[in-house]
């Protein structure tokens, strides 16, 4: 059963993951960049950077990113991570032990 | 291979001796055998010598007889004596065997066109005293470095910077416009360099210094217009062996025994198995190796000095050594690196010097000439998938680059196709190959305070490389763009300099590149682009012609470049702290704050991810070798630099009377008629006494200068 991510609980992913993004990427430098543009045609992550947003996601929200959901559609904007990541969590709440119980082993991509 | 400097003085007053000898010191590493000075009323000219050829004649700075003419040279003219022959049938009379004087006949024969003549490596001066003008010249391809300043009416040359640092009135203060070049192209462009009012002669342009004019003007430009005879692949194959042969063949000129590096890749047994049939078995070998398996090579070198019976020696580097030298190798790069790969090749010097080798011939400039490297495959796949872009069947080409990258090869194939993605309007920029590479490198620029990025919106380091591209560059194959724009750029700003010249010559070793014969450069610049790389096979011609030469093995192996562990370097296995004192005080706010260059507080944050061990990324990796090595550079060019140069000890300027100097019409290194004169003074390295230079100063005061 699918639970819809409430406007508050995606406003605070949305900070979360920025405040990543901010620390681990642009290293504190004030940068003007939108929830829905691109990170990597910004440039704000370059090709290995992908590889450590997705172990931040796994290991911060504890859910498990199967290979075929690596896609810009998933990845590539605050927001689309922010619904992606609340997808995820609504997956596993909703019993798929599957997903929750794999998240608990699987902490790094790499 | 030697060092050079002068001084050319506009304000009536004589150079002076002990500043040119002040300003060669800094340069002894190039050229420990011999050092001398020769002043010309306005005019000095120093030279720091490594001899190669004719030892005993071959003294710099040398003059025609007659005393119009001198000339100090660093480098090599590989057919000194085919050109020797052409002046002497036009009445030129030699009295020695080195190449210094062939450029002398030649400037005398053919003015200023007298490098169109010239096979090598060079950078030199000459002062035509008839017509009071200093004419400067760099090869081709910039093997070697010439940088300039101008003030208070001195003009001033040197092989180093460190040698134009020593004159009082030159400042010393790091360039913005140098800096955000290289934290977007990994080099500054020349004439720019890093540092502020330092020029750099850029590499095919000769300079005219005259008391009212400066005139540099390019003399060779590399030109990829097509050849199209419809020349068979046999035929291709045939003139490249030929050339390759030959260039090499030259290149193996010396009086002293020239070894070959032995990297494990085709490039450098390609050589190495040239020079073999020159040499024979004499031929020594020499290779870096590293003590982990994802930077080392040395299975592969085994294999081709197994097949060539040289006598081989190789040095294993760990990832300690690389953080014990790296202040000694920016010493001598003279700018930021991203990488650390020049520090093996540092170390890899030093040993061959103390086998008591002083040349080497390497593989360097195959994979521009002839297409190597993985940039210009990542080009083509870029180009082919941007045709059809919801083709999977493309996207999964991404896959195949960068086999020897682990965490790209984690990478999904529909990311990796978010980064390499082009825009329709990307595919018809000059630029289009290296887009990737700058904008990811480009990033670093983030770290800069403001005052030193001098990018603006419409004034960036792209609109300067398209301002100097070449008229018909449109006109040329992609392949041959990426392949231009990687041999003006990155070969001559950083694999020749930081990572060859300099990493070199630091142990007084000169390198020898039978692919940057400048023949070979321009017969491959006119080969058809699927020569270079058919299909995704690089460098498709040259394994053809290699079959005879080297290992099939060799052939086969998958391209691993030369690359070398970098931000691990620095920091404890743990990742937890730095593994050298300098790093912690280089890179702590109070340094950084004190240099001015960098965001204290990014920096902060990029040490903060290092010790947690997340900073696994390409970028982060460049950010902290390029920063690292900025306050490096800061704190041996800017703040401490009394405390890093060398002074000649004792002897040379002091025991130099006036009566002592060179005066014109005094024949410097050639035989005279002339009644004997005190002539030059030459000193052993041993009169310089400053080891050590390169520690930085931990303390913020000063280190006393151990000279004497």
């Amino acid at each position: 059963m699918h639970q819809i991510a409430s406007d508050q609980h995606m406003k605070e992913l949305a900070t979360s993951l920025r405040q990543f993004v901010e620390e681990n990427f642009l290293f504190g430098v004030p940068v003007p960049y939108s929830n829905d543009d691109s990170l990597l045609e910004r440039s704000i992550i370059d090709s290995t950077g992908v590889l450590e947003l997705i172990t931040h996601l796994e290991n911060a929200f504890h859910i498990m990113i199967d290979d075929e959901e690596l896609v810009p559609e998933n990845l590539d904007t605050i927001n689309n991570m922010a619904r992606f990541v609340a997808r995820k969590q609504a997956l596993a709440c909703g019993g798929t032990t599957e997903a929750g119980g794999a998240a608990v082993e699987h902490t790094s991509f790499e | 291979m030697c060092g050079i400097a002068g001084v050319f003085q506009f304000d009536g007053r004589g150079a002076c001796p002990e500043q040119l000898w002040a300003m060669i010191a800094q340069v002894r590493h190039r050229g420990p055998d011999a050092a001398e000075v020769l002043v010309d009323d306005p005019v000095g000219l120093a030279h720091a010598r490594l001899s190669i050829l004719d030892p005993a004649n071959g003294r710099q700075p040398m003059r025609t007889s007659d005393g119009a003419i001198a000339i100090t040279f660093n480098g090599e003219i590989f057919n000194h004596v085919e050109l020797r022959e052409t002046l002497r049938a036009c009445g030129h009379r030699f009295h020695t065997r080195s190449d210094t004087e062939v450029i002398l006949h030649a400037y005398r024969e053919y003015g200023e066109k007298c490098v169109d003549h010239l096979n090598g490596q060079w950078a030199f001066a000459i002062w035509d005293k008839p017509r009071q003008a200093l004419f400067l010249s760099r090869d081709r391809l910039g093997i070697h470095p010439l940088f300039t300043t101008e003030c208070k009416g001195k003009f001033h040359f040197a092989s180093e910077v460190k040698s134009l640092f020593v004159v009082p009135e030159v400042r010393r203060e790091l360039d913005p416009r140098g800096l955000s070049q290289l934290f977007t192209l990994w080099t500054s462009l020349p004439p720019t360099t890093v540092f502020r009012d330092i020029e750099e002669l850029p590499p095919g342009h000769n300079l005219l210094v005259t008391r009212n004019e400066r005139r540099c003007c390019r003399y060779w430009q590399l030109d990829f217009t097509p050849d199209r005879r419809g020349r068979a692949v046999s035929e291709w194959s045939e003139e490249l062996l030929a050339l390759l042969t030959d260039a090499t063949r030259l290149r193996m000129r010396a009086d002293v025994p020239v070894a070959a590096y032995v990297s494990g890749g085709l490039d450098s047994a390609v050589t190495a198995a040239l020079a073999r049939r020159v040499a024979g078995d004499r031929l020594r070998t020499f290779s870096v190796t590293f003590d982990d398996d994802e930077f080392d090579e040395s299975r592969f070198q085994r294999v081709v000095v197994d097949h060539l019976g040289t006598a081989h020696q190789s040095l294993c580097c760990r990832t300690a050594d690389i953080a014990r030298v790296f202040p000694d190798v920016v010493w001598h790069a003279e700018k930021p690196m991203l990488r650390t790969a020049p520090a093996p090749l540092f170390l890899l010097a030093k040993l061959v010097r103390e086998t008591g080798t002083k040349v080497v011939l390497t593989g360097e400039g195959a994979d521009e000439v002839l297409g190597g490297y993985d940039l210009f495959k990542e080009a083509k796949v870029r180009r082919f998938v941007a045709r059809q872009p919801d083709s999977l069947t493309r996207q999964a080409l991404f896959a195949k680059l960068y086999p020897y990258l682990p965490g790209f090869q984690s990478q999904s194939p529909a990311m990796a196709h978010a980064f390499f993605r082009a825009a329709p309007e990307d595919l018809v920029d000059p630029l289009f190959s290296h887009l990737p590479r700058w904008n990811t490198t480009s990033q670093l620029r983030r770290f800069l305070e403001p005052g030193f990025d001098a990018t603006r919106e419409q004034d960036t380091p792209y609109g300067w490389v398209r301002d100097a591209l070449p008229a018909d560059f449109a006109q040329w194959h992609p392949f041959c763009q990426a392949q231009y724009l990687e041999t003006a750029i990155l070969l001559p700003g950083y694999i020749l300099s930081s990572q060859g010249d300099r990493a070199a010559l630091a142990h007084s070793v000169e390198g020898r590149f039978p692919f940057l014969d400048h023949r070979l450069v321009e017969f491959a610049a006119t080969m058809p682009p699927r020569l270079k790389m058919k299909g995704l096979r690089e460098k498709h011609l040259l394994k053809q012609v290699a079959r005879d030469l080297v290992p099939l093995q060799t052939i086969a192996r998958s391209k691993q470049p030369y690359r070398a562990p970098d931000a691990k370097c620095f920091f404890a296995a743990d990742w937890s702290a730095a593994s050298h004192d300098y790093v912690d005080e280089l890179l702590s706010p109070r340094r950084v704050r004190a240099a001015g260059v960098f965001r204290p507080d990014a920096v902060e944050h990029l040490l903060r991810k290092i010790r947690a061990g997340r900073a696994a990324g390409v970028r982060d990796n460049m950010a902290l070798v390029g920063i690292l090595s900025t306050q490096i550079l800061v704190d041996q060019f800017v703040e401490n630099f009394a405390s890093h140069q060398r002074r000649p000890a004792g002897p040379p300027a002091v025991a130099l009377p006036d009566s002592q100097l060179l005066r014109p019409g005094e024949a410097v290194g050639l035989p005279s008629t002339h009644a004997p004169s005190p002539g030059p003074v030459s000193f052993p390295l041993e009169e310089y006494v400053c080891e050590d230079h390169c520690l930085p100063s931990i303390t913020g005061t000063h280190h006393a200068p151990d000279c004497q």
